[in-house]
C-alpha cells in the first residue's frame, strides 16, 4: 500500500497515513490475525445462530439424552436430550450481549466520571477516587453473590454487577489521561480562545482518550464473558431455558461421571472467545499504543 | 517506616468501611424483596416482616450501617437465618481451607512463574521466550473454572490420579495435600502466566540499567547478577501485583471450591446465596474483602520495606 500524498495551500506535500493502515498492521501480527479470526468466528456463529443451528435449542429428545457426538448431534446432547451444538450457538448470543451492553455501559460511565475527576474541582476528584478504591476493594465474584442474594439471579443483575465493578478501571485511565492533557498547550490555547468547559471536554479531550479506552474494552470483554459464564455455572446467572455456556457447563458438571462431552463442549467456546479477544486486544494495543510495547 | 505503616493501615480500614457502605447502599438502591424471594410466593406479609426483622432489613439504612459496623468491631456477624449458628464461627471453620487453597495456588505459580519470567528476560527473543509469551497470554485468558473442570475430568474422573471431592481426612496431611493438587492447579494456572509476563517486563527494564552493566563489567557471573542484583529490583512491581491479585484469587477459589466440593468460604457463600441466607453472604463478603485489603496492605508494606523510596509516596 502506498501512502496518499496531498498538498497544502503552500504547496508543501504532507504525508497522510492510508485509512486502514492500522488494520494491515494488525493483520501482520500473527497472533492478532489469529485473534481476529477467532472473534469473527464467534460473532458470526452467534449472529447466525438461528440459521446455523440444526435443532431448536429448546427441543427435548429424551430418548437421545446424554448422547456422544455423532453426525446427528455434532456435539452430543445434554441430560434432557437437547442438541448441545444448537445450545452453544445460542449461548454465544447471551455471552456477547452481556459483554457488549456491560462493557459499553462501563465505558461511557467511566469516561464521564473519569473526565469529571480529572477536569473538575479537586474535592470531586478526591471523592470519586475514594469511591473507586472502595469498589475495587471487593473480590468481583463476592460482590456479585451479595447482590444476587438480594435481587435474585438474572441477566440484568449480571450486567449491573459488571458495570459497577468495571467503571473504576475505565475512569482511572480517563482521569490519568485527562490530567496529563489538561495543561497542554492546545487545551490552554482553546480555552484562551474562549471555549467552554463542555466544548473542551467533548471535542478536544474526548478524541485523545478514546484509543486507550477501546483497548481496555477489548481486553475486558473476555473478563465479562467469564463472569457471566461463571455465575451461570454456579446456577446464579441466566435462568434455565435460556442457553448459556455456563449453564451447559453446569449440566456437564452434574453428569460428569456419565459423559465427558457436555463439559468439553461447554468449555471450548469459552476458550475460543477469551483467547480470541485477548490476542486481538494485545495486538491492538501494540498497534495503537506503541509506547506500551516493550522489547517484543 | 512506622509512620508509613500506620497511614497505610488507616487507609485500608477506611477503604473496607467505605466498601461495605457502598455494598449496603447498592443493595438498598436496587429494587428487590429479599424476604419475598427467600420465603417464596406463598409467604404471608407477616412472615415477610418477621423475616426482614430477623435479617435486620426493616431498619433505616443509616441504622443498618452503623449496626453492621459496631457488630463487626465486636466480632458479631449475626446468625445463620436457618440454623441460628453464629456466622463468625461458621466462617472461622471454613476460612483455613480457603487460605490453604489460595496459598497452594499462589505458591506453585510463584515457584514456576517468576523463574520463567527471569529466564525469558535473560534469553530474550529465543524460542523459549516466544513460546512462554504466547502460553502465558493463553494461561491468563482461559477462565480458572474451565481449567478446574477439565482437570477434574482428566485427572480425577478419567485417570483417577487425584481425588475429586472434599479436602481430605482431618489430620492426614498427605491426604489433604493430594486434595489440594487439582484445585491449586486451577487457581494458580492464570497466575503462572501473569507472573511470567510481569517479571519478564520489569526484568528487562532493570537489566538495561547502569548498575547492572557495571556488575557485568566487573565480571560477576551472569546468573548471580540476574538472580541476586536484578531480581531484587524487578520483584517490586510483582509484589504489588500479587497484593492486588488476591481479589482475583478469591474469586477463582470460589469456583475451585464448588467444582471440587471443597469446604471453604466461597462454597459456604454460594450455598448461602441459594438458600437466601443473607447474614452468611454478608459475613463472607466482609471477610473476603478484609482478606483482600489485608493482602494489598501487606504487599505495600513489603514493597516499602524493600524500597525506601516507596515510603514517601503516601
Amino acid at each position: 500500500m502506498t501512502a496518499a500524498i496531498e498538498t497544502t495551500e503552500a504547496g508543501a506535500p504532507i504525508k497522510r497515513e492510508p485509512r486502514f493502515s492500522w488494520l494491515w498492521q494488525l493483520l501482520r501480527d500473527p497472533l492478532g490475525c489469529f485473534g481476529l479470526i477467532l472473534v469473527l468466528l464467534i460473532v458470526l456463529a452467534a449472529a447466525g445462530a438461528d440459521i446455523l443451528s440444526p435443532y431448536d435449542y429448546k427441543a427435548l429428545d429424551i430418548k437421545a439424552r446424554l448422547a456422544p457426538p455423532s453426525f446427528e448431534h455434532l456435539l452430543g446432547t445434554d441430560n434432557l436430550g437437547r442438541d448441545t451444538f444448537s445450545r452453544i450457538l445460542h449461548g454465544g448470543r447471551i455471552a456477547l450481549y452481556v459483554a457488549l451492553v456491560s462493557v459499553g455501559g462501563s465505558l461511557v460511565l467511566g469516561l464521564i466520571l473519569g473526565m469529571l475527576a480529572g477536569y473538575g474541582p479537586r474535592w470531586l476528584d478526591n471523592l470519586l477516587m475514594l469511591l473507586f478504591d472502595a469498589v475495587r476493594a471487593f473480590p468481583v465474584i463476592m460482590f456479585a453473590l451479595a447482590v444476587i442474594t438480594v435481587v435474585g439471579p438474572s441477566l440484568e443483575t449480571i450486567i449491573f454487577v459488571v458495570i459497577v465493578t468495571s467503571v473504576p478501571g475505565y475512569a482511572r485511565i480517563t482521569r490519568a489521561a485527562t490530567l496529563s492533557l489538561k495543561n497542554t498547550e492546545f487545551i490552554l490555547a482553546e480555552r484562551s480562545l474562549g471555549a467552554g468547559t463542555v466544548r473542551v471536554m467533548v471535542s478536544h479531550l474526548l478524541p485523545n482518550l478514546i484509543a486507550p479506552l477501546l483497548i481496555l474494552a477489548s481486553m475486558d470483554i473476555p473478563v465479562v464473558i467469564t463472569i457471566e459464564a461463571g455465575l451461570s455455572f454456579l446456577g446464579l446467572g441466566v435462568k434455565p431455558p435460556t442457553p448459556s455456556w455456563g449453564s451447559i457447563l453446569n449440566d456437564g458438571y452434574s453428569f460428569i461421571r456419565n459423559t465427558p462431552w457436555l463439559v468439553i463442549a461447554g468449555g471450548i467456546p469459552l476458550i475460543i472467545t477469551t483467547l480470541g479477544f485477548t490476542f486481538l486486544g494485545e495486538a491492538m494495543r501494540d498497534v495503537f499504543d506503541p509506547k506500551m510495547k516493550k522489547d517484543r | 517506616m512506622l509512620l508509613y505503616t500506620f497511614r497505610r493501615l488507616g487507609l485500608a480500614v477506611l477503604i473496607v468501611c467505605l466498601a461495605m457502605l457502598l455494598l449496603l447502599a447498592a443493595i438498598h438502591m436496587v429494587p428487590g424483596d429479599p424476604a419475598g424471594i427467600a420465603l417464596g410466593p406463598r409467604a404471608t406479609p407477616e412472615m415477610r416482616e418477621a423475616f426482614k426483622a430477623k435479617m435486620g432489613l426493616d431498619q433505616p439504612f443509616v441504622v443498618q450501617y452503623v449496626n453492621f459496623l459496631t457488630n463487626v468491631v465486636t466480632g458479631d456477624l449475626g446468625v445463620d437465618v436457618w440454623s441460628n449458628r453464629p456466622v463468625s464461627t461458621m466462617i472461622g471453620e471454613q476460612l483455613p481451607h480457603t487460605i490453604a487453597l489460595a496459598i497452594a495456588g499462589l505458591g506453585w505459580s510463584i515457584m514456576i512463574g517468576i523463574p520463567l519470567g527471569c529466564f525469558s528476560a535473560v534469553h530474550r527473543n529465543s524460542w523459549i521466550d516466544k513460546l512462554t509469551g504466547v502460553l502465558s497470554v493463553g494461561c491468563i485468558a482461559i477462565p480458572s473454572f474451565i481449567v478446574g473442570l477439565y482437570a477434574l475430568l482428566l485427572f480425577a474422573v478419567n485417570l483417577r490420579w487425584f481425588p475429586a471431592i472434599g479436602a481430605g481426612e482431618n489430620g492426614d496431611l498427605g491426604d489433604q495435600a493430594m486434595h489440594l493438587v487439582l484445585p491449586g492447579l486451577a487457581v494458580g494456572l492464570g497466575w503462572v502466566g501473569y507472573l511470567a509476563r510481569f517479571v519478564r517486563t520489569s526484568m528487562l527494564e532493570v537489566l538495561g540499567e547502569n548498575h547492572i552493566r557495571m556488575a557485568r563489567a566487573y565480571g560477576l557471573p551472569r546468573r548471580r547478577i540476574t538472580y541476586v542484583y536484578a531480581l531484587k529490583l524487578a520483584i517490586l512491581p510483582t509484589i504489588a501485583l500479587l497484593g492486588v491479585g488476591v481479589g482475583g484469587l478469591i474469586s477463582g477459589a470460589v469456583f475451585a471450591e464448588i467444582i471440587f466440593a471443597r469446604p471453604g468460604v466461597g462454597k459456604m457463600v454460594v450455598d448461602a446465596v441459594n438458600t437466601r441466607n443473607y447474614p452468611i453472604v454478608m459475613g463472607g463478603v466482609l471477610v473476603t474483602t478484609m482478606l483482600f485489603a489485608l493482602s494489598t496492605l501487606l504487599s505495600d508494606l513489603l514493597a516499602a520495606w524493600i524500597d525506601p523510596r516507596v515510603r514517601q509516596g503516601l
